[in-house]
């Protein structure tokens, strides 16, 4: 088999979220009355939840109307066990290695942290998957990124990914898989892996994937839904591009508007005044970016709305036990309810005209967060952190003693 | 087939947020409604102008972003013949072999047209005829061609459904 091949496959899970509802106006059309594998799918409501309109209401009655028709089993409702749906693939061992995931996400690519072939599709074809079992893929070419060492202090993956997508730029990887390996993966938790591959979709990729490790493999071994199989690039793969990076050589970077490889240094963007930041998203709502977070603002007042957002709760809890809640609130941040809040614009801090956001999420289109006149800058949780408290974007590495 | 259209000429990197708004991704279910939105926050002329067998002449990148696949539906609801991009996002690329409206790689062929000109495609052939001269392009896959063919991924899939139970 070579890059360019067709084949078909039968992903393991298949993963929907509040777009299930539009999945599954596409499902009616298809000649069949029930799934091919109730116990293959994966629903988990996270976009705008609870429900802020009567509409989005409509969507989340309609997924659960069909999680009781088909008996599906993995159902993640508005309660205390949910959360964004990537971190509950990741975190209820959905994600494994060597699994193939689809999902009707374009951030599916994140489960590839755990060492799974993880990708986004279409709502069609979501509906023909859950009919057949099946979906025909192309053999994708590959980009190797080689880590190596391990970050300075106030940098983190976040500054690494949006740096590898302003050099290989917006479609440097279009329909590649981007693979992950080194000492400098091997240095990383598995939240920052997830950082990592979360947006390799912004450089266009089909898939991004980190070496599995023993971290990973003790990870999944507590809570795996299946049989897993670790796999791996043989050493004489080939590869359409290689790059490397040494990760003590990686600045605090930001992503200005509109495009996620408008990138520079943040030593480029410093003073920029801002309206509202944002910390969470699948991108950087986990334990170890809220905790960072909160090293930044305890004991200390943000100066402009700030918003965090646990990507699930089991972190919010973990994040309430260890304190890193209340730090949070008595620096005046707003803490929402785990799910995507103002990522994709639905809810929970939209932005006016003219307002300008730093975030922690991984997109800064024109319009994304509200009205096409604000801005989006995208950073990692410390400088969204300090900047949340100068009120312009800031260098973390002066900002704050880290 | 053969499609012949005006030209509505877009750069580089149009994502899917600017195709389709994430206001609208969860409210909208009618694709009516959806075409009423097409191309909202980069050019809200487009989907009060538009006209069926129009032709979306784009740069490199084109429908880069979410998986939504209302960015596709808006513009095939508004009678979008056919895209030609420099380079297209791969699941908007699927979304759109999905939903049978063809999205053709020719670089060559964008660096040609102007915004409003008519141009025409011959699929069975792969060439973009312009009006400063004609361009090929590579055929769809065999497989991206039987998709298109049947009308999209819902008509290919019930073929295959009733293939299958016929044999039974």
């Amino acid at each position: 088999m070579r890059a360019g091949d067709i084949v078909e496959a039968f992903p393991d899970f298949c993963m929907s979220h509040d777009n299930g509802a539009a999945v599954i106006d596409f499902f009616k059309k298809i000649n069949v009355e029930k799934v091919y594998d109730p116990k293959r799918i994966v629903l988990i409501l996270d976009h705008a939840i609870p429900a802020p309109t009567m509409k989005h209401a409509e969507n989340h009655a309609a997924v659960r109307r069909f999680v009781a028709e088909q008996g599906i089993e993995n159902f993640y409702d508005i309660t205390s066990q949910g959360g964004v749906c990537h971190q509950i693939m990741c975190e209820n061992g959905y994600a494994l290695p060597g699994l193939i995931n689809v999902g009707t996400d374009s951030h599916t690519c994140t489960h590839g942290a755990m060492g799974a072939f993880s990708t986004g599709i279409g709502r069609a074809e979501m509906a023909a998957v859950w009919a057949t079992g099946s979906l025909w893929f192309r053999v994708p070419e590959s980009i190797s990124v080689h880590l190596m060492g391990d970050f300075l202090p106030g940098v983190s993956a976040k500054d690494l990914i949006l740096t590898l997508i302003n050099d290989l730029r917006s479609d440097g990887a279009d329909y590649m898989s981007v693979e992950f390996s080194g000492e400098g993966v091997r240095h990383m938790p598995l939240g920052a892996r997830m950082t990592l591959c979360n947006m390799g979709i912004e450089m266009g990729a089909k898939n991004a994937v980190c070496q599995p490790d023993k971290k990973v493999y003790d990870w999944v071994a507590q809570r795996a839904k299946k049989s897993w199989e670790p796999l791996w690039a043989d050493d004489d793969a080939l590869y359409a591009k290689k790059v490397s990076y040494d990760l003590s050589k990686i600045v605090p970077f930001v992503a200005r508007p509109h495009f996620v490889d408008n990138g520079c240094p943040v030593t480029e963007a410093e003073g920029t005044p801002i309206d509202q930041a944002f910390i969470g998203s699948c991108t950087n709502g986990r334990l170890d970016d809220l905790r960072v977070a909160a090293d930044i603002l305890r004991g200390k007042k943000v100066s402009v709305r700030t918003i965090v957002i646990p990507c699930s709760w089991r972190v919010y809890r973990a994040a309430m036990n260890a304190g890193i809640l209340t730090d949070l609130l008595d620096a005046g941040c707003v803490v929402c309810n785990p799910g995507c809040g103002p990522c994709c614009g639905n809810h929970e801090g939209t932005l006016a005209a003219g307002e300008s956001c730093i975030s922690t999420a991984n997109r800064n289109f024109r319009g994304r967060m509200g009205d096409t006149s604000s801005n989006i800058y995208l950073a990692s949780p410390e400088t969204v952190a300090c900047s949340a408290l100068a009120g312009r974007i800031c260098d973390p590495r002066k900002a704050a003693k880290l | 087939m053969k499609k012949r259209g005006r030209v509505w000429k877009y750069g580089d990197d149009v994502n899917t947020d600017v195709i389709y708004p994430g206001r609208y991704t969860y409210t909208i279910h009618d694709e009516t409604e959806m075409g009423e939105h097409a191309l909202e926050d980069l050019d809200p002329a487009f989907a009060k102008n538009v006209c069926p067998g129009d032709i979306i002449v784009a740069g490199k990148n084109w429908g880069c972003g979410s998986s939504r696949q209302q960015a596709v539906t808006c513009l095939r609801v508004k009678g979008i013949a056919a895209i030609v991009a420099k380079s297209a996002a791969r699941i908007h690329y699927r979304n759109a072999i999905n939903e049978a409206l063809p999205i053709v790689i020719c670089p060559e062929a964008v660096d040609m047209i102007e915004n409003g000109e008519e141009v025409s495609i011959d699929f069975e052939k792969g060439i973009i005829a312009t009006p400063r001269g004609s361009c090929h392009f590579s055929p769809f896959p065999e497989i991206v061609g039987r998709i298109m063919e049947a009308g999209g991924l819902v008509p290919y899939v019930n073929a295959k459904i009733a293939e299958k139970r016929s044999e039974q």
